[in-house]
């Protein structure tokens, strides 16, 4: 099969999905129709992935061997605004901010790829300004936490000592992540601007699109687990 | 979208920017190939280390008290930094970092990594992870002694060497390692699967990078659980956090912990611990695929089941970790479940392990050293899989761990054999590096050496481990179970280990030696087919193919092909430019 002259000229197109896949894993040069970079960060944000989940799985882990109670999240994370006592309003506020920032990612991919680049540039600072506030939030919420309520990652005097640890853990590895994601749709934002990218086309907005659309994902799963469980 | 858009500049084909001064060719290179050497460089000197370590080691366990400059706490700690050096800034450092990125852009037909910026910084990452590393040799307290598989409470309490600075320093190299990995990983796997020649379709692939591209996906997907398990541990000694601190009562007082998970560690630890098993082994066995079949002059037997079982092997390598925990106490049934995954994954091991054999059987054999090498592997690493059958079971497992028939175990599957692969194929692709054959009297004599040598020091543990003498003890003391004799076997096996070591020196001097003034070696000396041979430009130079980037026809094990000319084909060859014989030269070849 390997000196099968007929796999050189196998560019048929496929008509199933089937076929497509096939096409795309038999093909010589490259496996996927995608820039290089492009597939680079698929993959990067797969290894991520697993460590994500790897810190998740972990929480969730230590939550079960704990022998004392478990805090009740929407306790911890109530706010009271103007004499009502409302849980989870804060992480209501930042969830929605961070998927209203997919929203506009996702449209500056869309402007970018029509060529677009002044719109383009426009979303993708709002996008950055966005994860800005988000973090100004978690920068609240934090503070929030260790001078009011007098949370550590050592000690909680409102139950079990891991709920601090693996809150300020997961919670600021995610927040770094967003840090990133602000710090780098800066930084391409101005090389677009700069017109960095005129002849090489636009894919490294959708690029930057990826690991944006990646963050707001976990940050879903890091609300799931541990602020709704 | 056109296939030009995606055309980097490692792949353009006018290639104008070529380095021109020392710093820029040989110290911040971008060159695949540079890196590549330093990467090799910079494990082989740090293997010597942890090779320093274990003679030390074994200096103890043969003459316990008669050496003063080993007591119990720094004996643990050269247990552990002979582990933790052998494992990862050794074998996986060199077989990935070094053999994967000199030999994946040159097999596939590609002029340099997709990134090698990258690349260069993947490097020089990973260089500060060992700087990070050997510091800890010189810190108070020395190094850590917690073993390498760093289990807390022990690793990170008072007690245990190393607790103050060495654990931190062990972790926080780990994560840079992990960091400067990723960047190489990321590269490698966006080059096997982007950059390839035109006609070289995954399947037409040598199994070299076969093993190279599935052993980064296992990296780039196991090295997480390593990385957030050490994260958590720095929290927990430095912080006071509990993940894996359960309350302790220590010397008549209680600490700060409470309530964590020692067991969650062991999962996280192994759920990354047993695919670099795999990390390790999967190059090696692509690379010793390649090195028998072109030393055999024979197409290596059933390619495409030996890709599927590197795949398979892969794919089972992340669900068999907790067999390594049988005595962690776990649910009965969990053990069931692991021992039965354990034992599936020798199905496609033992089928490569027979498919070597195959392609060696009626094959035209040339004992070159490679080759030695190659079929010392197969010896090594039967022997090895042999007793993992025998370790993956619970109820045998559990009497025989923690003894020496578990070192002896893991030391012949993934110590010796891999570094069997590793001088096979250093041996067999250093002409391509310096234009020059390693010395073959020398290189014959170290594989002797070697491979005699590691029988020596490892069959007979197996027979310690049948007595029941337990690994990682300093001096065994007065015991009744396990008779005096034990004592004379240790020293026994430490004789062999000096001399297994010395051997070693013999190669380095070899290397050396050979870069200089070995025997000039000429093109393709091995008449190999795989791209890397085929380059204009011989040793390759700094964009690998010259004008024109080579065009695929064939997959690489055309040896031994009728009625050729040469007996071989290499890949880029196309039907029509193969020569063959007439038919007065066939005839005359047939009655020979």
């Amino acid at each position: 099969m390997p000196n099968n002259q007929q796999q050189e000229q196998s560019q048929a197109s496929g008509s199933s999905p089937w076929q497509s896949v096939k096409n795309d894993w038999g093909a010589d040069k490259q496996a996927f129709d995608m820039p290089w970079g492009k597939l680079m960060m698929w993959i990067f944000l797969l290894s991520d992935t697993f460590i994500f989940s790897i810190f998740l799985i972990s929480y969730m882990n230590v939550r079960m061997s704990v022998t004392v109670p478990w805090p009740n999240p929407s306790e911890v994370f109530a706010l009271t605004i103007a004499g009502h006592h409302i849980p989870l309003v804060l992480i209501a506020i930042m969830t929605f901010i961070l998927i209203t920032s997919s929203g506009t990612m996702a449209m500056a991919v869309n402007y970018a790829y029509q060529g677009n680049k002044k719109k383009a540039v426009y979303l993708m600072v709002t996008t950055a300004l966005l994860g800005a506030s988000f973090i100004g939030m978690q920068a609240f919420e934090w503070t929030k936490l260790i001078v009011e309520e007098g949370i550590r990652p050592w000690e909680n005097p409102m139950g079990a000592n891991q709920f601090g640890a693996a809150f300020f853990m997961i919670t600021g590895f995610h927040g770094l992540h967003v840090s990133a994601g602000v710090i780098y749709l800066g930084m391409i934002a101005k090389r677009i601007s700069q017109g960095k990218y005129d002849n090489k086309g636009y894919q490294i907005v959708e690029i930057t699109g990826l690991y944006w659309h990646f963050v707001d994902l976990v940050w879903v799963f890091i609300f799931a687990f541990f602020y709704l469980w | 979208m056109t296939e030009m858009e995606n055309i980097a500049i490692a792949d353009q084909v006018d290639h104008s920017s070529h380095p021109n001064t020392f710093l820029t060719k040989y110290v911040w290179s971008q060159d695949h190939k540079v890196i590549a050497i330093q990467y090799s460089i910079t494990a082989i000197a740090v293997g010597l280390i942890a090779l320093v370590l274990s003679g030390i080691m074994r200096l103890q366990l043969g003459f316990p008290n008669e050496f003063s400059f080993i007591d119990p706490s720094s004996y643990l700690q050269f247990v552990t930094m002979h582990g933790m050096i052998m494992v990862i800034y050794l074998l996986t450092a060199l077989l990935l970092g070094g053999f994967g990125n000199y030999l994946i852009p040159l097999m596939i037909g590609a002029r340099d990594m997709v990134f090698p910026y990258l690349n260069m910084l993947s490097y020089w990452t990973y260089l500060l992870s060992v700087l990070v590393l050997i510091s800890s040799f010189f810190v108070s307290g020395g190094p850590t002694g917690a073993g390498w598989t760093l289990y807390p409470p022990q690793a990170i309490l008072s007690g245990t060497p190393g607790a103050d600075a060495g654990i931190l320093l062990m972790l926080i190299s780990l994560a840079i390692f992990i960091v400067a990995f990723t960047m190489g990983g990321l590269n490698y796997v966006s080059t096997i699967l982007q950059a390839r020649a035109k006609g070289m379709t995954l399947m037409r692939m040598p199994l070299t990078i076969w093993g190279i591209f599935v052993a980064t996906i296992l990296g780039l997907l196991a090295f997480p659980a390593l990385l957030v398990s050490a994260i958590m541990m720095i929290f927990d000694k430095v912080v006071g956090t509990s993940f894996f601190m359960p309350a302790i009562l220590s010397l008549g007082e209680t600490l700060d912990h409470s309530g964590g998970s020692p067991i969650l560690f062991q999962h996280l630890f192994w759920f990354f611990g047993h695919p670099e098993v795999y990390i390790v082994a999967l190059p090696a066995f692509g690379m010793v695929s390649d090195v028998i079949a072109v030393h055999a002059r024979k197409n290596i037997f059933g390619y495409r089941m030996m890709v599927w079982a590197i795949v398979a092997i892969g794919g089972l390598s992340f669900v068999v970790w907790a067999h390594h925990m049988y005595v962690s106490g776990m649910n009965p049934y969990f053990g069931f479940f692991f021992a039965t995954t354990t034992l599936i994954i020798a199905i496609p091991t033992a089928l490569k392990v027979y498919n070597w054999l195959l392609t060696l059987w009626r094959g035209n054999i040339h004992l070159t050293v490679p080759m030695l090498f190659a079929i010392g592997f197969i010896f090594t690493f039967t022997h090895g899989g042999l007793t993992g059958l025998m370790l993956g079971n619970v109820v045998i497992d559990l009497p025989l761990s923690d003894t020496f028939f578990v070192v002896a175990h893991f030391h012949m599957v993934m110590g010796v054999s891999p570094v069997m692969v590793l001088f096979a194929a250093i041996y067999h692709w250093f002409p391509l590096l310096t234009g020059r054959f390693l010395n073959n009297t020398l290189g014959k004599f170290h594989f002797w050496g070697t491979f005699l040598g590691t029988y020596a020091i490892y069959l007979p543990m197996h027979y310690l481990g049948f007595l029941g003498v337990p690994r990682r003890y300093f001096a065994m003391g007065e015991t009744d179970f396990i008779p005096e004799s034990a004592q004379t076997l240790n020293a026994g096996i430490t004789v062999s280990a000096i001399i297994v070591g010395l051997v070693q020196l013999v190669f380095i001097a070899n290397l050396i030696w050979s870069s200089f003034k070995g025997k000039k070696s000429g093109r393709n000396p091995w008449q190999a087919t795989s791209l890397e041979w085929q380059t204009a430009q011989f040793p390759p130079g700094h964009g690998n193919w010259g004008k024109h980037v080579p065009q695929v026809h064939r997959w690489a094990y055309d040896f031994s092909v009728p009625q050729v000319i040469d007996d071989f084909i290499p890949q880029n060859v196309s039907p029509a430019e193969v020569e063959y014989l007439s038919s007065e030269q066939n005839n005359s070849r047939e009655e020979k």
